[in-house]
């Protein structure tokens, strides 16, 4: 497909010939995920996220599917429902704990494999399409796993949902009545949980079909690498299979590793205690907070207390949503020809800034809101925004990149030569 | 064009977050937030020392058994429990006759139906049965408990932050006392009120259920453990723990399975990795 030297695909059986010439499956995937993908010899293990995220998608899609089959979705019953999930269906606990603590395990290898693109580059032409169908899938994953919380009925559930369809409310003159429409009623209730539960089965196969085009615009150009610079010829890859492969089964294995850890021993170590009591209309938590996952940016929702001309619950979740959707500007508002921070000694310096403010929002959202962490969440939010829309457009313009190998395979012998091409490039 | 759009709005948004920051700040300055009485004396849950905590804790029947008596005998007269049957009970050790002659006694019928009258009725538990609430509705229960409501204790170990040693703090020997005078001298508004009472384990320190666990011995245990109210609370938050999870034992158990094959499976993963990659400078 990408590469002139990419293998191709000789079907020796028979029967394979046939197939092939009929139907060719096991070409494509041999093209996609086999032989016939060349990829950059030099990947590092933060190219695992990618094929660990699909894994995710996977886990979730089969959990989930059992689960459907006794779960009920009407407010009266879905609480009580659930906990029959868990006490009498064979190995229901297992389904129910895999699925939600795979919800928490799929965020973080996308917020893992987000930051990779963000650290090496990888939105930047010609993969701009590859980034856009992510950010897209990363949209429809927020709208799948606030529903799913949705689902099992307590009282972290129903309130959630109160305040995130009650921002459509902020929109002015038709805000409420969308709130209305988007919930079937004034209040979350059974139009609203049927509904959600709808979309909840629904979305993750829109998910699993954006991720097709995904890892098809990936495969026109290729994958990027750590030093950002461009395949120049066969040395400077390897086949997808058994190579990265090989190397994939390794992060699989960690991954499940820390999974089964969270599954087994500590499943409700990210969930929240409010969450096993039954939704009650009547009766609001002292602390409405959404799953980890959706912190920074409910902290930066938070964070806008001021009405300037607009009010100040509008500029929340304009903000709320800006902070999402900028990320489709990315490969436009970063106009540096470099890839790789590694060569972008001022543009490495940020986004580490950025990486701790993320940290720092996220802290922030889950937190008391008094004085202390309103403050830094508002600076956290500040930064946010000035990163994205005005250091990086700046920093391209004035940085000078430090010196790219020529090659993939001149960077991977350097480095055998006794220093990283990151250790070469940050001493220069 | 994007970027200098895109500069507009960063400006727009941190003008706007300046703005906040400059009203919290000052409000922070001239109106400080006061301390609240809860901020001040709430306390963080001691550790019940269960078994069942840890990462290979298992449940130790002997001790869920005192708990259920002591729900059975003290919590059940106002607490339901309504996701666990009693046929759950073999789990803990108690063989098929003890649980039809536990459901059989139960002093709370079942709701049923007068099956020749079609008349609201109620009839002796069965094994197959879940517990029956000891109020037919919230408002029955409510009416006899001074407007408040017992929660439903079957998931309470879980509903509550750190909740199997909250449930041994809040009933156990510390945790119902007098309010403390210098609580009452800081905070002259946060006097218990009538018909509530102090416990610094409860959200806001005053809760409306009356010390349930008065005096040592106030059930007697069929094994001959010594009633004291210590041990009756860390009992009670055994059995309630159970109640929760029921399943933990056997998570337990497969988890420390599936971590062993997960290990090994990564163990020739990164075996085969090395081997495929061993001629591949990378």
């Amino acid at each position: 497909m990408s590469f002139p030297w990419a293998k191709q695909y000789e079907p020796k059986q028979p029967l394979m010939r046939w197939l092939d010439e009929k139907l060719p499956v096991p070409r494509l995937v041999y093209n996609a995920v086999g032989a016939g993908y060349p990829v950059p010899r030099n990947l590092n293990y933060f190219w695992n996220f990618g094929v660990l995220a699909g894994a995710a998608l996977g886990i979730q899609i089969i959990t989930g599917i059992v689960l459907a089959m006794h779960y009920a979705a009407n407010a009266g019953v879905a609480f009580g429902s659930v906990e029959g999930i868990m006490r009498d269906v064979n190995a229901g606990w297992f389904l129910r704990y895999a699925h939600a603590n795979g919800a928490s395990m799929f965020l973080l290898v996308v917020y893992i494999h987000i930051a990779r693109g963000l650290y090496y580059g990888s939105y930047k032409a010609p993969r701009e399409m590859v980034w856009l169908l992510g950010v897209t899938i990363f949209l429809l994953m927020m709208a799948t796993a606030f529903m799913g919380y949705v689902l099992p009925w307590g009282q972290m559930s129903f309130w959630g949902a109160q305040v995130i369809t009650g921002f459509f409310s902020a929109i002015p003159l038709v805000g409420e009545t969308i709130r209305i429409w988007l919930l079937g009623g004034y209040a979350p209730d059974n139009a609203a949980l049927n509904r959600f539960f709808s979309l909840h089965y629904l979305l993750p196969f829109v998910t699993a079909g954006v991720i097709i085009l995904h890892i098809w615009a990936l495969h026109i150009p290729g994958s990027n690498n750590p030093t950002g610079v461009d395949v120049k010829g066969e040395q400077d890859t390897v086949p997808f299979h058994p190579y990265y492969t090989a190397k994939d089964a390794v992060g699989l294995g960690v991954f499940m590793l820390i999974f089964a850890l969270l599954i087994f021993f500590s499943p409700n170590l990210l969930g929240h205690p409010d969450n096993y009591i039954e939704a009650n209309p009547l009766s609001t938590p002292a602390h409405i907070v959404p799953e980890w996952y959706f912190l920074p940016f409910y902290a930066i929702l938070k964070s806008f207390t001021a009405d300037f001309i607009l009010p100040a619950k509008l500029w929340g979740v304009l903000a709320m949503f800006g902070s999402i959707l900028l990320l489709f500007f990315l490969p436009w508002l970063d106009s540096s020809p470099v890839r790789s921070a590694n060569y972008r000694p001022k543009y490495r310096a940020f986004l580490i800034v950025l990486l701790f403010d993320v940290l720092l929002l996220g802290y922030v959202g889950g937190a008391e809101a008094n004085a202390r962490n309103v403050v830094l969440g508002q600076i956290g939010s500040a930064y946010y925004f000035l990163h994205f829309l005005v250091i990086l457009p700046l920093v391209a313009a004035s940085e000078r990149p430090r010196p790219l190998p020529n090659s993939i395979t001149e960077a991977v012998l350097e480095k055998h030569a006794g220093t990283s091409p990151a250790k070469t490039a940050l001493a220069n | 064009m994007v970027r200098f759009i895109a500069m507009l709005v960063g400006a727009a948004f941190t003008f706007v977050l300046a703005l906040a920051l400059w009203g919290t700040v000052s409000t922070a300055i001239t109106d400080p937030a006061p301390e609240s009485a809860e901020h001040v004396f709430h306390l963080h849950p001691k550790d019940a020392e269960l078994s069942s905590a840890g990462f290979f804790g298992k449940f130790d029947n002997r001790q869920v058994q005192r708990g259920f008596q002591v729900f059975k005998e003290v919590c059940a007269a106002c607490h339901s429990l309504k996701y666990v049957a009693f046929r759950d009970l073999a789990e803990i050790g108690y063989s098929e006759a003890e649980v039809k002659a536990i459901a059989g006694q139960w002093v709370i019928e079942q709701p049923s139906v007068n099956p020749d009258t079609g008349e609201a009725a109620t009839r002796k538990n069965v094994a197959s049965d879940r517990f029956p609430s000891p109020f037919a509705n919230e408002v029955a229960a409510r009416a006899a408990n001074n407007n408040a409501l017992p929660p439903d204790l079957s998931l309470i170990a879980k509903a509550r932050h750190d909740g199997a040693n909250y449930v041994y703090s809040l009933v156990g020997p510390d945790g119902y006392r007098p309010q403390p005078a210098a609580l009452v001298k800081e905070f002259p508004g946060a006097k218990t009120p009538p018909g509530l009472h102090y416990n610094p384990y409860f959200a806001n320190l005053n809760i409306a259920m009356p010390p349930p666990l008065t005096a040592d011995g106030q059930v007697t245990y069929t094994d001959g453990t010594k009633a004291t109210r210590d041990q009756m609370s860390k009992d009670v938050s055994a059995f309630l723990t159970w109640t929760a999870e029921p399943k933990l034992e056997s998570r337990h158990g497969a988890g420390l399975a599936a971590v062993i094959f997960i290990a090994i499976f990564c163990f020739l993963a990164w075996g085969a990795y090395q081997n495929v990659w061993r001629d591949v400078k990378h």
